[in-house]
């Protein structure tokens, strides 16, 4: 035991004490911020900045102006077709537009000309504008006055609550749990794969320089792979609890400078408010209704269960591919060669993953997201995903169970590839080769 | 006296042959013990059960008279054949964690490691990375880091290979001054220059069994062929055939000869002397002694069946 902790420091030093690792815990969290408000920079720029495209129109019906808009500028061309075409050919505009003389109960014929393939995106927007077009036109044809059918229009919104079974009522926003259950998904999706790749590539360092042999004839070399496994993951959770750290300083400095404060800080208000004075909350609640709910929304979420069960999958899945990254690095002399092996392994890992969006977040309680969250290949993903939109306990006990059955089963089984596989060096290894070294006997 | 290492019967077979088919060896204490036996023989499969990084699959190993078990992992320095350090790491930290991994509180290992480095002159190394390091000089850490622990039996897998002559000099230096000091020392190796001026015991490994085993000079003797070699002046030497063959003559020096001459089992070195000093003046007379090479060889080919057969009769 005493010797397993030997090896789980030795990790983590290795890995903390080198420059990449202080660059990338620094970074990460400013960086990534940094590049999506970038972006977002650069699109409202675009936006604002962008010139209408011009479309001629040859307008045959002689119903249908068009108005221009902040992207489009629409110029009538009274000329034949053919001769239409000519001058786009000649111009340099974006769109040549020709409306026939057509039936306003069967609007038909309407046809586009383009020198290249426009975006689908532009095509929708003029698509919209004719559309929008005919409809009034259609309004007037049946004397329906514009106003009054804009009068019976009304703005519904549908606010949601789920009803518990003490009949409580609980506001509830999809968006919301599809967003968390999005971000959980991923995250877990990338620590199990990040870091099984390290835990891979550690072998083989090993493996590959030749110090293996000396250590296993200090420690057992199930010590040595457990070792590795749980000192990666220490430094992954460190990682990770300083990316929190750094992004909540970040985001607070942030707002902060924009003089509104931080999300977490409103959150606190608002519980200390509840409790509180009613004046006060009501003041708070007329001020800005539609942040109070969100607040509200994210308050309801049941966020001590969700980052239990986070904690617990982000843990589980990595030990369980852990250990198969690990059983293919011992059985590799180097990272080219272990291509072959680590395809079934992020097999069903990326399954997970795809699930996660065709599935999961689609229809978090239907059966295929039942099965996924409960096979331990795909629970980590998938159960992080389905947690924030309820899951009954039952199944997540199951799914748990199972999950720690599956790690100690690929532990296991890597545990007696392993070590074979770190002293095999120069063999050409095949799946036939791994069962063999699965079956020898010490 | 308990030996250092008593092996019984101990068996181990990989899926598609044999590696170790009944072995038996005793290895007494404080001997440097020479295992010989040409690549593939078994001889690292037998290394690699003493350190237990396989195990055997019958058979009995007791180390200093305790039946084997993990905590002699402390007691037992190995060098393996192929070897290798961690490359990105410091050689000081590089020894520190070895040297704990074996069972030293951090102090110790700092104590032992400053010894070394001021023994081996290379004070200035704490911070070096091993892939820094020329070859010669990622040898030293790997000797040190091998007895840093101050192990009662150190088992060397070929640890001449790959070691340039000024450090194969220093590591058998140290190697003599480890034994004087109580260690037990197991060679592994084919180099039989190194058996020769080494090893005080040997065991020969051939095809998975032992087929010689004992100490150095018994096994020389056992394999004695009756061979003298005689430099003397004046080249005609008139030996009665019937006991005596001269297998080679050749020229030293201007009347100064070197005859090696081959007696019939009866005859003794003192009656050989007696016929010759009758007939030449005898500058030097020696019973050529079989060197290591010689019996390797003949045993591993096969050509010696006659002498291992004569041999495995006696035992």
């Amino acid at each position: 035991m005493n010797k397993i902790w030997l090896i789980i420091q030795r990790e983590i030093l290795n890995r903390v004490q080198k420059k990449s690792f202080l660059l990338t815990t620094i970074l990460v969290p400013l960086i990534f911020p940094a590049i999506i408000a970038l972006l977002i920079f650069i699109m409202v720029k675009e936006m604002e900045s962008a010139q209408p495209d011009t479309v001629l129109v040859v307008d045959e019906s002689g119903k249908c102006t068009l108005d221009s808009t902040r992207r489009f500028r629409f110029i009538p061309l009274n000329a034949p077709l053919e001769e239409a075409k000519k001058v786009f050919q000649q111009s340099e505009n974006f769109a040549l537009l020709y409306i026939p003389n057509f039936n306003l109960d069967k609007p038909e014929g309407f046809t586009l000309y383009t020198r290249e393939n426009p975006s689908i995106e532009k095509i929708e927007s003029l698509r919209a504008i004719l559309k929008d077009r005919i409809h009034d036109l259609k309004l007037e044809a049946y004397n329906i006055d514009k106003e009054v059918l804009k009068k019976l229009k009304d703005e519904i919104s549908l606010q949601q609550f789920n009803l518990t079974e003490t009949g409580e009522e609980k506001s509830s926003n999809s968006g919301l749990l599809y967003a968390a259950g999005f971000l959980l998904g991923i995250l877990i999706y990338m620590f199990v794969l990040i870091y099984g790749i390290q835990i891979m590539q550690g072998v083989i360092d090993e493996k590959s320089s030749r110090i293996v042999e000396v250590i296993v004839s200090s420690v057992k070399p199930f010590q040595l792979m457990m070792g590795k496994i749980i000192g990666i993951a220490s430094v992954g959770l460190l990682q990770f609890l300083i990316w929190i750290v750094l992004i909540s300083i970040f985001s607070s400095a942030v707002f902060a400078f924009f003089g509104v404060n931080m999300p977490q800080q409103e959150m606190m208000e608002q519980v200390s408010r509840q409790m509180g004075d009613p004046d006060v909350q009501q003041a708070m609640q007329a001020q800005n209704p539609e942040l109070m709910k969100l607040f509200q929304q994210v308050n309801n979420l049941p966020v001590g269960k969700i980052t239990f069960v986070f904690i617990f999958y982000f843990l589980g899945g990595y030990l369980l591919y852990g250990a198969l990254f690990a059983a293919v690095g011992s059985a590799v002399d180097s990272i080219q060669e272990s291509q072959q092996f680590q395809f079934p392994i992020t097999l069903p890992l990326l399954i997970g993953y795809l699930g996660l969006f065709l599935f999961i977040l689609r229809d978090p309680h239907g059966p295929v997201s039942f099965w996924l969250s409960i096979i331990p290949f795909t629970s980590p993903v998938a159960m992080v995903g389905r947690i924030a939109f309820g899951v009954p306990d039952w199944q997540l006990a199951l799914s748990m169970i199972l999950l720690i059955g599956g790690f100690i089963l690929t532990t296991w089984i890597a545990g007696r590839i392993y070590r074979i596989g770190i002293l095999m060096t120069g063999t050409k290894v095949n799946y036939k080769v791994l069962a063999r070294w699965f079956m020898m006997k010490g | 006296m308990v030996p250092a290492v008593s092996a019984h019967q101990v068996t181990k077979r990989y899926t598609s042959q044999l590696a170790l088919d009944a072995v038996s060896l005793t290895i007494p204490e404080k001997s440097i013990y020479g295992l010989l036996g040409p690549n593939g023989a078994g001889k690292t499969t037998f290394i690699r059960i003493l350190n237990q990084i396989i195990q055997a699959d019958s058979g009995t190993i007791e180390i200093f008279g305790e039946q084997l078990n993990s905590n002699h992992v402390n007691i037992i320095g190995y060098l393996p054949e192929e070897r290798g350090l961690y490359k990105k790491l410091k050689v000081g930290e590089q020894l520190l964690y070895l040297a704990q991994l074996k069972g030293l509180s951090r102090k110790e290992a700092l104590e032992r490691i400053k010894f070394w480095f001021e023994k081996f002159n290379i004070k200035d190394w704490w911070n070096k990375k091993v892939e820094d390091l020329s070859k010669g000089m990622a040898q030293k850490v790997q000797f040190i880091s091998t007895v840093l622990h101050e192990p009662r039996l150190i088992i060397l897998d070929e640890p001449f290979s790959g070691f340039d002559p000024v450090n194969a000099q220093l590591i058998t230096e140290n190697i003599l001054e480890l034994r004087d000091r109580g260690s037990t020392i197991i060679f592994s190796t084919h180099r039989m220059e190194t058996v020769e001026s080494l090893c005080d015991h040997i065991a020969l490994i051939n095809k998975a069994q032992v087929i010689l085993e004992g100490p150095k000079k018994e096994v020389k003797s056992r394999f004695r062929s009756n061979t003298f070699l005689v430099e003397h002046s004046g080249n005609s030497l008139q030996l009665p055939s019937d006991r005596y063959q001269i297998i080679q003559q050749t020229t030293v020096a201007d009347n100064l000869y070197e005859t090696l001459i081959r007696a019939s089992e009866t005859v003794k070195g003192n009656q050989l002397i007696r016929e010759l000093v009758e007939q030449t003046e005898v500058h030097r007379f020696e019973e050529k002694l079989p060197t290591m090479a010689d019996i390797f060889i003949s045993l591993v080919k096969g050509e010696g069946d006659e002498a291992l057969r004569k041999h495995l009769k006696e035992v």
